[in-house]
């Protein structure tokens, strides 16, 4: 989502969001992330305005304090930024790819279901399977921290039963072109 | 495995304490933020500067600045347990990759400081009316110097109103009220301030007469 992506000429501008607007948000995060209220409040403040950046394809980022806290691809589902998710990991739930992927990962490829069936990699137990369409963290084998961020395109059951094609879609990794945006 | 050790040697998260002026045990506490190191060279992760293309540089800067952290990702037995379950033949054409990653961009590196050196810094001097000027200094990013910087040092300069501006074609460049075109230059000359390291004859002087109507 933010390959080759440039500040200036993708931008369309920055708007500060409605109070109204916020609330909705405020309890769509809450829902959509396992984050309890307080922590929430700890990186967003609710007397500290969200803005609104506009982003070129329909990507909108929303920051706090000039810092990308979310962002989202039209109304779809709200990811936290990875330097958010390596402060909280426990945000989304997580996969893990094994070694021999990183490197693929962080020059902006898909993830590959053997990359998550393989040894080094881990997908969750039966009992706590995703469906497709959730957003996930990626880790990678013998790493604390998270890589990256991505949604899976297969349900989790699916990616270890197919183990074939694209499993998970990234939508941001360490060293892309949001990383880069330390504040906007 | 390996969760407990937080990568900042300090605080492992202590049992909640209640933090001095909330009220009593009630309102719930946000949970603290990991605390991650990250490279002062790459941005990643330390864990990820292999990864990355300038892990000599990486490894200089984390000895100098955490060496206690150093051992841990650079030690024999680190190199030797973070390969995992990766085979011994990925993980030499892995490091080759890196060899090569890190020649790539430090040849890009050259390449960006070529660049840069060849990037020209456009004076204009324009007309506002009869009398009046504004000058316009385009360019100057190029060089890695901060606009608002350099508009702030123009106006306590030269007295007078200076701000950061997008020209007609969508670029930045700093405005200055009244005509100092070369003084700007003479400043360029001298390093003044913020603005260092432009070559002089980077530097171009232009004029551009009112336009009928223009604001
Ligand atoms: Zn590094």
């Amino acid at each position: 989502m933010f390959k080759k992506f440039q500040p200036s000429t993708d931008i369309a501008g920055h708007t500060p969001v409605k109070t109204s607007v916020q609330r909705s948000i405020r309890s769509a995060l809450l829902s959509q992330w396992k984050i309890e209220p307080e922590t929430l409040e700890a990186i967003w403040p609710k007397k500290e305005g969200l803005v609104h950046v506009k982003c070129r394809e329909h990507v909108s980022i929303y920051t706090v304090n000039g810092e990308p806290l979310a962002f989202q691809h039209f109304d779809g589902p709200f990811y936290p930024t990875l330097r958010v998710i390596h402060k909280y990991p426990y945000i989304l739930p997580m996969v893990k790819v094994d070694r021999g992927a990183i490197r693929f990962l962080l020059g902006g490829a898909h993830m590959m279901c053997p990359g998550f069936t393989s040894k080094g990699g881990y997908l969750p137990p039966p009992d706590e399977a995703l469906p497709a369409g959730s957003p996930v963290t990626i880790h990678a084998e013998g790493k604390e921290h998270a890589v990256g961020i991505g949604i899976t395109k297969l349900a989790t059951e699916d990616i270890r039963k197919i183990n074939k094609g694209v499993g998970v879609e990234v939508v941001t990794y360490l060293g892309d072109d949001l990383w880069a945006l330390q504040s906007l | 495995m390996g969760r407990k050790n937080n990568v900042s040697s300090s605080n492992a998260p202590p049992p909640p304490a209640p933090e001095p002026g909330q009220p009593e045990g009630e309102a719930p506490q946000p949970r603290p933020p990991v605390q991650v190191l990250y490279c002062g060279v790459c941005t990643y992760p330390i864990e990820y500067c292999e990864f990355g293309s300038s892990l000599t540089k990486c490894k200089e800067w984390l000895k100098e600045e955490h060496p206690e952290q150093f051992d841990k990702y650079y030690s024999e037995e680190a190199l030797q347990a973070k390969i995992g379950t990766l085979s011994l033949e990925a993980q030499t054409k892995l490091e080759k990759d890196t060899a090569k990653a890190e020649a790539k961009a430090e040849a890009k590196a050259d390449a960006a400081l070529k660049k840069k050196m060849s990037s020209q810094i456009t004076i204009k001097r324009i007309e506002r009316n009869k009398r009046k000027h504004i000058t316009a200094v385009h360019g100057l990013e190029a060089f890695g110097i901060d606009l608002k910087k350099a508009a702030k040092q123009f106006a306590s300069k030269f007295a007078t109103g200076a701000s950061v501006t997008k020209n007609a074609q969508g670029l930045d460049e700093v405005v200055v009220q009244g005509d100092v075109s070369d003084e700007i230059v003479d400043m360029i000359e001298q390093e003044a301030g913020v603005l260092k390291g432009i070559p002089v004859d980077n530097v171009e002087i232009v004029e551009e007469k009112k336009k009928k109507g223009g604001e």
